[in-house]
């Protein structure tokens, strides 16, 4: 700790952390361009400048800049000396010189850095006499706007898309007053992460196309606390609404998840929840009905039947599958998942439960200094994950610079001094993967191999020969790898594994679990040593459906068989994505009263009896629990005002209501009548659910007295909004289920993490007053980062598991994880559904020659009964013998991905 | 006088190829430093007070002793000449590489043993072409002749020795906007700590030199540090080049005791002013000092005392301003460059010197006021030593905030007549 | 379920990139050549971009793709690069470049009558190239030969003290 004295008061810091970072950390304000808190500083904006006096002698003191100066005990500083302050007012005067001052028609405006600091720097007048630069845009894909004219040269978008995340194709060009970001010429921006660029920028450079298509100021737009529904990592984000439209999803800052960053995915899939093909009625048989008709119709379908099987869904929230299974009861519950699936989540949830493992947050992930990736393509199926992994191959430049007396928070100094130099990552996939090019080892194998590779480490960890089988399984160099990899495992100061379903592989999921307690027992000596692992779950709320099994679960084809005897109840849940296509369409012709709720039309809700539409995420509340058992809350952003979509929960109660008489189960649910009484329902479920309560407050909380408002206190047009449909003002609608207002009166400050979805403090317009909000910079919310981790300390044993050899064939279709196509979240995103992977399916050079296949040929794929026509791309990344089918959107709809890796036959299409 | 620099180069300027310098006893200072422990050829540097030639003056062996050594420390350790020379009124470097190329890279070899370095670059700017062939045929006869390379003269001493030529911006001598150059990056300067010693090319322990810094090492190792010492005339060690441009009788470069009037070298190496002018003013030591008047003509050029008169010595290369050339239009011609040359970097000097360039523009074509005289001077503090990320904008700013003090009449005739009263 | 798949159409300005110039083999041997000097092959991007302009006479886009390609780079990374230094050229110019000093000294000794002196006889302003494709005129900082301004590069070949008539003599 150091004692400083700041404009003649005494606070105490962290040694030798950058001033800047304490200032802003005391809750002083102190203007900044260049210094990002993830990171680092560079100097080059030189706003930040302070008057610092080394101590009590210095009486001259010395202007410095805050982010570049280390904190050191018994330093003096000015941040309000007329020196200083004139010094950033010169500073913001000529940044300030050729800006286009075109705030009223900036997308920026009203959230803009640079409008916080020219205020905050007190540049009031304008000197400067000459003409202002204009710059060329370029067009950057769908997702991204450009306008250089308002580029203040922070160089930030750069640090973030090219050191941070590894991007490509954006560059500084030009220089001095010219200096230029953008591509090398026109053309979509190719980052999966590009989309944080719109935050970065401290101006209005790079903005949100899709909002702009029908643009709101942040102060007008309505938003919540809400959970990104796009893979199993649970980031934070607030989607904002106006007029019963999602215009644009940002990242909320959570300390351990997402930090200041989400990908792609997370911020422009959201049309889905706008679109037209959104199912917005009731049907019966086909007539569409009211909510109460649809109602009776299924109370009276079920009451007839005498039970109900139901489907669960890893898409739909814990709410709304707890109640599901309660209603039908745990005989008659199906996690709708396929039986390999369920297989794989409940080795996962026992790996994390009781191996000698330790669940590690994203934050705790980028403190790894040596990672094993065994199968997952973290760009496709984890990407916030991908992103941390990245960071994570930084620490070795860490510790050089700590050596040299660098500190790690001087980024370009850091990364001059490491150059190449990187943490070991291991990167054992199927084929190539963007992280490959950062990774110390790839290893491209069939998931059996890999299953083998993952043995072969963990014995080699115990200091054991691998199994004849497993070396059987491995080429000779693979062997030598795993070796090596061993080594490297148990000497790294923190190492990590992980692993993952992508490859629908049990086995390989036992064998990340093979290598934790391998490793754990290599490295306890006296203390128990728990392996740090991560798994990638294929949904928001798979691990959380995982925890609901028990050994009642109906296996998906036995619920099937059940189904078409009684009544059944899809929860959000396309079961024929997870069948073969012959397989469900034999269920169906025996199901008769299926009852569905679903947001969008699929094969299931098509064959289906009666019809409910869903509410979107985003129009209920809801609780998932993300892939390391954390339990996090979102809540509705708007009003759904179609009486036919109610929250997912309700629906449930609802029946639960109608068929008391008739179904003892459904008993205890109809009691329940709010939110609340639901969160207790799921609380009392299970000793696993025991600290419910913590995943948020619950309705009746307040702040003096207040609710918290979703809308800005400078929301403004509230009388109007409604005007063409009644001129009278609407009253706004009640929300009894959350401690959330749909209005902007209310609790404007002190607001609990788990309840804010805004990022406003006074002076700080922009997401920049996230700092505003945390214990330390870039640290944990204050408060207390949220949701609850369900899995939590436990003493762990000695889990072993057996390798089983897989069974060979002459070809195995192994699904592609895609990240812009892979759902109906994607597809549907106008933007995203551009950028997304040409589809091809991938063969290594070997295997095409094998089977007289070229580059470009269009290819039949035959998986059992399901076939797919994909164009043949040669990949040499590919291993023999395999050939990889996108996961997409498509593909499900033809070839159940679920069944792969399966043997499969290839002809190539006569054209 | 003892011209150690410049004595062997050859009347019509004409290169002194291999044999010749060998010769003139070229070479037997590495012979001499390659038989002595690194640590002495860098002490002997260190106490002959050998000042860099670059324009900052740092203590050369000094310099070099921030290097880390031992088995523990980092390797390979890279030695880099600065042959950038682009500061305006700069041509002293130039005349020593087209002319004399082995005793730069018997220099950089002594060098580079004494900080253990087994690379070295020439970083050579981009428009000497004549410098970029005669060093290459250089390097080629000494690695030839292994005095470069593999084993250099059976002393198992190894030195890579590349030149590279760059492609333009004066930017690039700033010697860590230098390493990246060579690392093929954009030339932005890099935070200092880490300094380049420690953490330099390729983040690599790596020295940065001045061509003339380098020629002067083999006479330091062949003749001693005392000798070398009584080289220099006043508080500082050795001879300099010294350089006058503008309205002399007789401009050029010539190899003096460092510590020689300005007045000698205006007046009798220079010739003095052209007929029918007066001098009016000079920069010391190359665009980015400080002017001087009349009254410093007797003042030593060496690093302490025009210090002391309020600009620096730089590169010793004057710039002399004469009474019928006008000050502000050769502060705007100044500030041009600089604002054109800056890398982009940090504000100040990115923004800065286009808002002073369009000041002075403004007066300089009689459309100043007043205010604007306060304003420039403000400008000259904002971007002040310490307030930007390198030293060219501080730099900048000298001849800027000298002007006001010296040529302020100047100033304000161009405001109150609205022309400039040199042209009209 | 087909529906969600047509829902999508393709923006309307989505940009082709443009096309890859390959490196001639001269170039290609001499670029492998300056990359043994370094460590790590980007280090050799300026050699690289001095080698194509030494054979093309300047650096178009294409090629700025070829040189990233040989040197495992992006085409920004290059470009960045490309477009920082000022004696890269990435526009075509005339066959000889006419380099004139307009720093400090040279300005004291007149280039400026030099400069319009150029621009009069070559029909071009500053930075633009005569049509006949002969001569790019280009303004360049300090030639290091102060003392014998005003100063310029006639291509490769410095050329001092110069003239009106000298100059005239030199673009005849
Ligand atoms: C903007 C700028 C340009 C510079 N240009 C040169 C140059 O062209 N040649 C040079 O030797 N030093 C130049 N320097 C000084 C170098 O940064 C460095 O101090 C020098 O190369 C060190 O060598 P020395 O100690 O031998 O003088 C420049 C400095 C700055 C800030
Ligand atoms: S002062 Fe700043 S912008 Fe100017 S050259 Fe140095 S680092 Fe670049
Ligand atoms: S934030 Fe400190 S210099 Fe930019």
């Amino acid at each position: 700790m150091a004692n400083i004295e700041i404009d003649g008061k005494h606070y105490e810091v962290k040694e030798g952390e950058n001033l800047l970072e304490a200032i802003l950390g005391l809750g002083l304000d102190l203007p900044y361009f260049c210094w990002h808190p993830a990171m680092g500083s560079v100097g080059s904006c030189r706003q930040c400048a302070i008057k610092v006096y080394q101590d009590e002698n210095d009486t001259r003191g010395k202007i410095l800049m805050g982010c570049m100066t280390p904190a050191k005990d018994g330093m003096r500083i000015g941040l309000e000396e007329e020196q200083v302050s004139d010094f950033r007012d010169h500073c913001i005067e000529v940044t300030m010189a050729n800006h286009p001052h075109d705030c009223p028609v900036c997308e920026e405006g009203g959230e803009c850095h640079l409008q916080d600091v020219t205020i905050m720097s007190e540049h009031t007048t304008r000197r400067y006499r000459g003409k202002k630069k204009t710059y060329e845009n370029q067009y950057l894909g769908p997702c991204i706007n450009h306008e250089m004219n308002r580029c203040i040269t922070c160089y930030r978008c750069v640090r973030f898309y090219k050191d941070y995340a590894g991007g490509k194709d954006l560059a500084a060009m030009a220089s001095r007053e010219n200096t230029y970001f953008g591509r090398h010429e026109d053309g979509c921006l190719e980052s999966i992460f590009s989309g944080n660029l719109v935050e970065v920028c401290p101006t209005g450079v790079f903005t949100d196309k899709t909002l702009a298509r029908s643009y709101n100021r942040k102060w007008d737009l309505q938003t919540a606390p809400s959970i990104c529904q796009g893979c199993s990592l649970g980031c934070n984000i607030a989607p904002a609404e106006r007029q019963g439209k999602i215009k644009r999803i940002t990242n909320r800052y959570h300390g351990e998840i997402n930090g200041y960053f989400i990908c792609d995915k997370g911020r422009f899939a959201y049309d889905h929840i706008n679109s037209d093909l959104r199912l917005r009625d009731c049907f019966v048989e086909n007539e569409k009905t009211s909510y109460d008709e649809a109602l009776q119709h299924t109370v009276k379908l079920i009451g007839e039947a005498g039970s109900c099987i139901g489907f669960g869904s890893e898409k739909a929230s814990m709410e709304e599958n707890l109640l599901l299974k309660a209603l039908v009861g745990s005989k008659n519950f199906c996690s709708g998942m396929p039986a390999a699936r369920e297989q794989q989540l409940k080795e996962v949830l026992n790996i994390y439960k009781n191996a000698r493992t330790e669940l590690i947050s994203l934050k705790a992930l980028e403190a790894c200094d040596c990672i094993l990736v065994l199968g997952e393509d973290l760009m496709a199926s984890a990407p916030r994950m991908a992103l941390s992994v990245r960071q994570a191959t930084r620490n070795l430049s860490f510790e050089l610079a700590d050596q040299t007396r660098i500190p790690r928070w001087q980024d370009e100094a850091v990364r001059t001094l490491a150059q190449n130099e990187r943490s070991p990552l291991i990167m054992a996939t199927v084929s190539g993967s963007e992280l490959d090019e950062i990774a110390s080892e790839k290893i491209h194998a069939a998931p059996a191999q890999l299953t083998a590779f993952g043995f072969a480490v963990a014995a080699s960890l115990e200091g054991k020969t691998c199994l004849p089988e497993i070396a059987e399984t491995l080429a000779g160099e693979l062997t030598e790898k795993a070796k090596s990899v061993a080594a490297q495992l148990r000497t790294a100061k923190k190492p990590l594994i992980i692993g993952g379903c992508s490859l629908n592989s049990l086995a390989l999921i036992q064998a990340c679990g093979q290598i934790a307690t391998a490793l754990s027992r290599a490295r306890s000596n006296g203390t128990v040593f728990k392996t740090p692992v991560s798994f990638v779950l294929p949904e928001v709320n798979s691990l959380g459906l995982a925890l609901l099994l028990d050994d009642h679960t109906l296996k998906l084809e036995e619920a099937v068989q059940k189904g078409s005897e009684k009544a059944a109840i899809f929860l959000r849940a396309d079961i024929y994505k997870h069948l073969p296509f012959e397989v469900a369409e034999k269920m169906f012709s025996s199901i008769s009263s299926g009852i569905s709720f679903s947001e969008l039309p699929n094969r299931t809700a098509d064959k289906c009896k009666i019809n409910f539409p869903a509410a979107s995420f985003v129009e209920q509340e809801g609780t998932v629990v993300n892939n390391e058992g954390r339990a996090q809350r979102y809540f509705e952003v708007y009003a759904q005002a179609n009486p036919s979509i109610k929250e997912g929960w309700r629906n449930l109660l609802n029946i639960a209501k109608g068929i008391q008489g008739s179904l003892a189960q459904a008993k205890p649910l109809a009691e329940l009548a709010c939110f609340d009484d639901v969160s207790h329902f799921v609380r009392n479920s299970a000793p696993v659910f025991s600290t419910w309560d913590q995943v948020a407050p619950d309705s009746k909380f307040r702040i003096a007295g207040m609710k918290i408002p979703r809308q800005p206190h400078r929301y403004s047009g509230r009388t109007s909004l409604q005007a063409n449909i009644k001129v009278a003002e609407n009253k706004a609608p009640e929300d009894s289920d959350s401690p959330l207002g749909f209005t902007m009166e209310g609790a404007p400050t002190q607001r609990p993490p788990a309840l804010n979805a805004l990022t406003w403090s006074p002076g700080w317009n922009s997401n920049e007053a996230i700092n505003k909000f945390q214990d330390e910079i870039g640290g944990h919310l204050r408060g207390g980062d949220p949701g609850v981790l369900l899995l939590r300390e436990k003493q762990g044993e000695d889990l072993q598991f057996s390798f089983t050899k897989a069974q060979s064939a002459e070809l195995v279709a192994v699904s592609q994880s895609r990240l812009f196509d892979s759902c109906e979240l994607t597809v549907l995103s106008a933007a995203l559904v551009q950028r997304a992977d040409i589809r091809v399916a991938m063969l290594g050079e070997a295997t095409a020659h094998k089977l007289g296949i070229q580059d470009g040929d269009l290819i039949n794929i035959k998986v059992g009964k399901d076939g797919i026509s994909l164009p043949a791309l040669i990949d040499r990344s590919v291993p023999e013998n395999l050939v990889s089918i996108p996961n997409d959107i498509h593909t499900q709809n033809e070839l159940s991905a679920a069944l792969l890796p399966a043997p499969c036959q290839i002809v190539r299409a006569v054209s | 006088m003892n011209l150690p620099l410049t004595g062997r180069i050859k009347p019509d300027n004409s290169v002194l190829n291999l044999k010749e310098y060998q010769a003139a006893h070229g070479y037997e200072a590495l012979k001499k430093a390659l038989a002595m422990p690194p640590n002495d050829v860098v002490n002997m540097v260190k106490d002959a007070n050998l000042r860099g030639r670059g324009g900052a003056g740092f203590n050369t062996g000094l310099k070099w002793s921030f290097v880390p050594q031992g088995e523990q420390s980092a390797t390979p350790k890279y030695l880099v000449c600065n042959a950038d020379e682009m500061e305006p009124g700069t041509f002293k470097d130039r005349w020593l590489m087209e002319c004399d190329p082995h005793q730069l890279i018997e220099g950089m070899a002594i060098s580079a043993y004494a900080i253990q370095a087994s690379v070295a670059y020439l970083f050579l700017r981009a428009d000497y072409n004549l410098s970029a062939k005669v060093l290459q045929q250089a390097i080629d006869d000494a690695y030839a002749a292994n005095l470069l390379g593999d084993n250099i003269l059976g002393t198992n001493y190894n030195l890579k020795f590349y030149l590279h030529t760059s492609a333009g911006r004066y930017i690039c001598g700033e010697e860590t906007a230098l390493i990246n150059s060579l690392e093929g990056r954009r030339a932005n300067p890099r935070a200092k700590p880490p300094f380049p010693q420690v953490s330099g090319l390729f983040g690599k322990p790596t020295v940065v030199n001045n061509v003339e810094t380098f020629c002067n090492i083999p006479h330091i190792i062949q003749h001693g540090v005392d000798w070398y010492k009584n080289l220099g005339i006043g508080e500082d060690a050795g001879t300099k080049l010294y350089g006058v441009s503008g309205k002399v009788k007789t401009p050029g470069c010539w190899e003096l005791p460092i510590g020689t009037s300005v007045r000698e070298i205006l007046e009798k190496h220079a010739g003095g002013m052209q007929d029918g002018l007066k001098l009016k003013g000079f920069l010391p030591g190359g665009g980015s000092t400080d002017f001087l008047t009349e009254e410093h003509l007797d003042l030593a050029m060496d690093y302490g005392t025009i210090q002391k008169a309020g600009s620096r010595m730089g590169t010793g290369t004057m710039i002399i301003l004469d009474d019928k050339t006008c000050p502000i239009g050769m502060v705007l011609n100044l500030t041009r460059f600089f604002a054109q040359e800056s890398c982009g970097w940090c504000t100040p000097c990115r923004n800065g010197l286009p808002f002073v360039r369009q000041l002075l523009t403004d007066i300089e074509n009689g459309k100043g006021r007043k205010e604007d005289l306060d304003t420039l001077l403000e400008y000259c503090g904002f971007m002040g030593p310490g307030n930007t990320y390198c030293a060219l904008a501080p730099g900048a700013a000298e001849p800027i905030q000298s002007s006001l003090k010296y040529f302020k009449d100047d100033y304000l005739e161009h405001i109150e007549k609205g022309c400039c009263p040199y042209k009209h | 379920m087909s529906e969600l798949i047509h829902a999508v159409s393709l923006e309307e300005n989505a940009h082709v990139p443009g096309e890859l110039d390959p490196l001639t083999e001269q170039e290609r041997e001499e670029i492998e050549h300056e990359m043994t000097h370094y460590p790590f092959k980007q280090a050799a991007t300026i050699e690289a971009l001095k080698v194509v302009q030494k054979h093309q006479g300047w650096v178009s886009d294409g090629k700025v793709k070829a040189i990233a390609q040989i040197l495992d780079v992006s085409p920004e990374e290059v470009d960045g690069v490309a477009t920082f230094y000022n004696k890269i050229y990435r526009r075509p110019v005339g066959e000889t470049v006419i380099a004139v000093c307009d720093s400090v000294s040279c300005w004291v000794m007149g280039y400026e009558g030099l400069m319009s002196h150029a621009c009069e006889k070559l029909k071009v302003q500053p930075g633009q190239t005569s049509a006949d494709g002969r001569f790019t005129l280009l303004p360049t900082p300090c030639l290091g030969a102060c003392d014998k301004g005003p100063a310029l590069m006639f291509g490769e070949e410095l050329v001092t003290n110069v003239t009106g008539e000298e100059f005239d003599k030199l673009v005849k």
